[in-house]
């Protein structure tokens, strides 16, 4: 198989159980061919255990104990297909509504985000808290499945109801490319192959539109953002005085001989080499880890961050965040947490709740300040030292913060900047 | 604008690398766990292109079963003699000479679990705070819920209902004293990715992996290799065939399949027309559905 080119693909998928989730999940895995023979041997042999007709697709996703014997799905778990065009990661978390958290984890390194309404009963809660979380997310790329079509009789007036349904609420969220499939996830209609039964759908699969979104644009190309993780020094005859400035580039291009400024110092230099592994290399774009050295001897160190010097992100030591709350413990006002951007760690408090988020309504509370897991909210934060920022709307690797417990070490809140 | 965008090999190269990177950064003491096999092979060749032109800074850590593949022994300290890095080897020999562990009893018996106490051992005499292993999501199913940073309690036990969520390329390695972290730098590869990219590296990997003939008994749908610690039972005969093998571990279970493809490229070929996974071999994962998932929640790799 030559694909070479490919490129990577991440999606995450969201929907309950009853949506048929797990069951399109299977579907995708064994119509592209990406079963093995004894994983299909082992799902056959449960199928048979449990009683059930013929190969029951979902097993295929099933994980942990608990998980099986419950039949939900607890944590994110990833899975793995490659079709000629290209190489998938998907995001497979569950739809309940203790697993907000786990969805926005999910979500959170996705291209794409593939939502699942049942036929039967159209766009319902659950469909608008996901699709908040994808806009909240930035997900670039939306694909809304409207499944057991076989329930409905594969009727194109359910279907265009349904879209309707979707796009009244969902004007009031931001979103850039929204598109609809009408499946079944259990027959297999228009997940790899096209459907008979629905002829008057005349757009790709789902695995066709996977495989043609255009995602080279999902990387903020504009604005070169390098967050130092950590300077390579190897003190040998051969490299006595190098320096080189090692990170993954978070967006941007860089070339030999930029202009560029360290922050925070703000000191300048030019771009003297860049390598990628022992390869020498003239230019290097995102997410390429590389390592840099400068033309100067400037003091450069872990959480650093060099950028162009015509092209700088904000510095600021207080500002507003969109934050999911993601643990078991509820916000402690006044609280210092830890927070983790880019490679930089600094003290936080969180200043002020401005209003908690309802994702079933998009309605606004400005009374209520606690925040319990799973609570989506606008807060002020306000760091010990300025941090490097941009906008999340802009920039997802330099607009996104994590909060951590001192007392537990746990992460107890990812944030998204205002 | 021409092409500014990493094919899938590329991009799975630069988030590893990061991920090393980020392990360098936030831990004191980590290592490499090493095996022999080819995913720890890969993540060493990794290690050195993240640290170019420094050294690895980690050490390698080499869980010895005392049941060998003896080219794996070769392979492991010409490696670990050219890249000017630390050995480290827990022995589970040791392990149950002290009475730490007690060898199985049976036909089916392996030292697959008792790995798991001279592991814990290892990484607490010698204070290691993140010991990075080459486990892939797509192994298994309690794998798939792996994350990049993956703590464990002093007790080296992994609780994957209660994981710290992991969130863009924010790793949280935070921990207390006693507990530690495995890094899974290349959880996001499938096998056909790691062979892809082994053949366009030319990485060098053990002879094992390549068809050679060998002596061989046809036990639990596998060849298992003849050995000194393998015990033949009533009916079972050994044969010449020219096998490879697909994953490396303890030489009593891991079975090789019979195989023509003795070059890289025939490997990929033979790989991408795979139609069994290749811990299907394996008989440490046959022994019940969760197999996997209670090993590791007791700190198995």
């Amino acid at each position: 198989m030559q694909i070479d080119n490919n490129q990577l693909l991440r999606f995450t998928t969201a929907g309950s159980v009853d949506d048929g989730k797990s069951t399109l999940i299977g579907r995708l895995l064994f119509d592209s061919k990406s079963i093995f023979e004894d994983q299909l041997e082992s799902v056959s042999n449960t199928s048979a255990k449990k009683g059930h007709d013929g190969v029951d697709l979902a097993l295929f996703t099933d994980g942990l104990k608990d998980e099986r014997a419950q039949g939900i799905t607890i944590d994110v778990a990833y899975r793995y297909f490659t079709t000629p065009k290209r190489k998938f990661i998907i995001a497979d978390t569950p739809g309940h509504i203790q697993y907000t958290r786990n969805m926005v984890t999910g979500a959170s390194t996705a291209n794409a985000a593939v939502i699942l309404i049942d036929a039967r009963h159209g766009v319902i809660e659950q469909t608008k808290r996901h699709s908040f979380i994808a806009s909240l997310l930035n997900i670039p790329h939306l694909i809304v499945c409207i499944n057991k079509m076989d329930l409905v009789e594969y009727s194109e007036e359910v279907y265009n109801s349904i879209i309707a349904q979707f796009e009244e609420f969902s004007s009031k969220l931001l979103m850039k490319d929204v598109r609809f499939i009408p499946i079944s996830a259990l027959l297999g209609d228009n997940v790899v192959n096209r459907s008979k039964n629905m002829e008057w759908y005349q757009n790709g699969t789902l695995l066709s539109t996977l495989e043609n979104l255009h995602i080279s644009s999902d990387i903020n190309k504009i604005d070169a953002r390098f967050a130092v993780q950590t300077v390579l020094r190897p003190q040998t005859e051969e490299f006595r005085d190098y320096r080189g400035y090692a990170g993954r580039i978070a967006s941007g291009i860089y070339r030999v001989g930029d202009e560029v400024a360290v922050l925070p110092s703000g000191f300048t230099s030019k771009i003297r080499s860049i390598n990628a592994g022992e390869q020498e290399v003239k230019e290097a774009y995102a997410p390429m880890s590389i390592s840099i050295t400068l033309e100067d001897d400037i003091d450069v160190s872990r959480g650093d961050m060099i950028v162009k010097k015509n092209n700088q992100p904000e510095q600021e030591q207080e500002f507003d965040v969109m934050l999911c709350w993601l643990n078991n413990d509820a916000i402690k006002p006044r609280a210092k947490y830890t927070i983790m951007h880019t490679s930089n760690e600094e003290r936080a408090i969180i200043k002020e709740v401005v209003y908690k988020m309802d994702i079933n309504t998009f309605e606004r509370d400005s009374e209520d300040s606690n925040l319990e897991m799973n609570d989506i909210a606008r807060v002020k934060i306000r760091t010990t030292r300025r941090l490097m920022l941009d906008s999340y709307r802009d920039n997802r690797n330099t607009g996104s913060i994590i909060l951590i417990d001192e007392n537990t070490n746990e992460t107890v809140a990812a944030g998204m900047i205002v | 604008m021409s092409k500014y965008y990493l094919n899938y090999l590329d991009e799975l190269e630069s988030e590893a690398i990061y991920i090393l990177r980020e392990v360098w950064a936030q831990f004191e003491n980590p290592v490499i766990l090493f095996s022999g096999g080819k995913d720890s092979i890969l993540v060493t060749h990794l290690a050195k292109k993240a640290f170019y032109p420094s050294k690895i800074p980690f050490a390698l850590m080499h869980v010895d079963t005392g049941h060998n593949f003896p080219e794996t022994i070769q392979f492991r300290d010409d490696l670990v003699e050219s890249l000017g890095v630390k050995l480290i080897v827990g022995s589970v020999q040791e392990s149950i000479d002290q009475g730490r562990v007690a060898e199985e009893k049976g036909k089916n018996a392996t030292r697959n679990a008792l790995q798991i106490t001279t592991l814990l051992d290892a990484i607490e005499t010698n204070k290691v705070d993140c010991a990075i292993g080459g486990g892939r999501r797509d192994e298994e199913k309690a794998r798939a819920k792996e994350r990049f940073f993956s703590h464990r309690d002093d007790f080296g036990q992994w609780d994957p209902k209660n994981q710290r969520p992991e969130l863009w390329n924010l790793l949280n390695g935070k921990h207390f004293e006693g507990e530690h972290f495995r890094a899974f730098p290349i959880s996001n590869w499938t096998e056909m990715d790691v062979w892809n990219y082994i053949k366009r590296e030319n990485i060098s990997i053990p002879s094992l992996y390549f068809a050679h003939e060998r002596e061989v008994v046809f036990r639990s749908n596998s060849w298992i290799p003849i050995s000194e610690y393998l015990k033949l039972e009533e009916g079972e005969k050994v044969e010449k065939k020219k096998i490879r093998f697909r994953t490396l571990g303890d030489i009593t279970i891991t079975g090789g399949i019979e195989s023509d493809a003795d070059t890289l490229e025939k490997i990929v070929l033979e790989v991408s027309a795979m139609r069994k996974t290749e811990r299907g071999d394996r008989s440490d994962d046959k022994r019940s559905e969760t197999a996997m998932e209670d090993r590791k929640k007791q700190g198995y790799f």
